[in-house]
């Protein structure tokens, strides 16, 4: 089966989500900068990157079958 | 304290019984009003005296079993701060004073504009223009009398901040700009005083609890000279069950850090999208 993450983009990047956020395909071995390129999320919006709810960055790598989650800064009230 | 008060307050309480039958004996919120004005005394202490006895003051009488008497005498001789009393202030104000908070110390140097009407509890059209801790002063008079409360008509910045926080045990942030979140996180850094903080944008938003020795924003927001103005907010606004729930999240981590029970948000983030129901707590470090 090829690999696949589930995609969950928050606020304003959820505009962003790309068709089967949730069993997307990636390459094995991809970074989350590379997937986010890919379904065209510019970097310099995400603030927060998560790997199964557990803080990562950009530059961590995926295997597939990981919960990407990507915030960008809020800061309403 | 007198034995004159207590005796006082024994022979003006009730006996009654919770929802399950257990027996208890409660003090009205007019008897401990009057005791007050009697005593010229914060309603807050007279409540404190009761539980101290044994009595449990009725406005509280839901609140008790899952907090303790000893508990709520712990939230009564507290004081917090909450910066900011806008979306997020307002429903934090509203649930502190009403789960019995003994002290609040608030600040915005804000009034209230039309804008503000979709979220924030605390504007009304007759408020409109007027300054929000003046709004959050007469609705904390007008929902719990007992509650001490001070607040500031100025903004926090560095200069002011020691001195506006000062003998607060939680400090709460509820800005509206990620510039003076940071400022507020270096002022209760300082003081040693455990924060709260969340924000929004649209339906989503998350909450964290921050102890002076945590890292703290910066695992959230990264750098502080890198951060833009405002956050998504700026284009997708900020709407009221978000806001609402963001508040009320706050003020449970608020009693927890008072309480030292329960699970705290410390390297933690609890995350909120209420367009598709998303509510994670996710591990900051």
């Amino acid at each position: 089966m090829k690999p696949s993450v589930q995609i969950k983009l928050f606020a304003d990047l959820s505009a962003f989500t790309p068709p089967g956020a949730d069993t997307f395909p990636i390459k094995a071995g991809t970074t989350v900068r590379r997937l986010l390129d890919d379904i065209n999320v510019p970097a310099e919006k995400v603030r927060l990157v998560f790997i199964n709810n557990i803080k990562g960055d950009l530059d961590t790598i995926l295997k597939g079958g990981e919960r990407v989650g990507i915030f960008p800064p809020i800061g309403g009230g | 304290m007198e034995n004159g008060l207590v005796n006082e307050i024994r022979a003006v309480a009730v006996p009654k019984t919770f929802r399950d039958n257990t027996p208890y004996i409660s003090l009205s919120v007019e008897q401990a009003a009057l005791l007050a004005r009697k005593y010229s005394l914060g309603g807050h202490r007279i409540e404190i005296e009761a539980l101290q006895a044994g009595i449990v003051p009725e406005r509280y009488a839901r609140n008790m079993r899952t907090f303790s008497r000893p508990e709520q005498v712990v939230l009564l001789q507290s004081r917090v701060s909450v910066v900011g009393l806008g979306g997020l202030g307002g429903g934090v104000t509203e649930i502190l004073a009403r789960i019995g908070i003994g002290s609040l110390n608030l600040m915005d140097g804000d009034t209230f504009e039309d804008s503000n009407l979709n979220r924030q509890f605390l504007s009304t059209h007759e408020g409109l223009a007027k300054p929000k801790a003046e709004a959050a002063v007469a609705r904390i008079r007008a929902v719990n009398a007992s509650v001490a409360v001070e607040a500031h008509t100025e903004f926090l910045d560095a200069d002011n901040a020691a001195g506006l926080l000062a003998g607060s045990q939680v400090v709460v942030d509820c800005l509206d700009s990620l510039k003076f979140r940071f400022i507020l996180e270096a002022a209760c850094k300082t003081a040693g005083i455990p924060l709260v903080s969340a924000a929004i944008a649209g339906m989503a938003g998350h909450v964290t609890t921050i102890f002076p020795e945590d890292i703290g924003l910066k695992l959230i927001y990264g750098e502080k000279d890198r951060l833009p103005v405002r956050g998504a907010e700026a284009s997708l606004g900020t709407l009221p069950p978000c806001v609402t729930i963001l508040s009320a999240l706050e003020t449970s981590e608020v009693v927890k850090v008072l309480l030292k029970r329960g699970v705290l948000l410390r390297n933690r983030l609890l995350v909120v999208d209420l367009m598709d129901n998303t509510m994670e707590v996710l591990k900051l470090q």
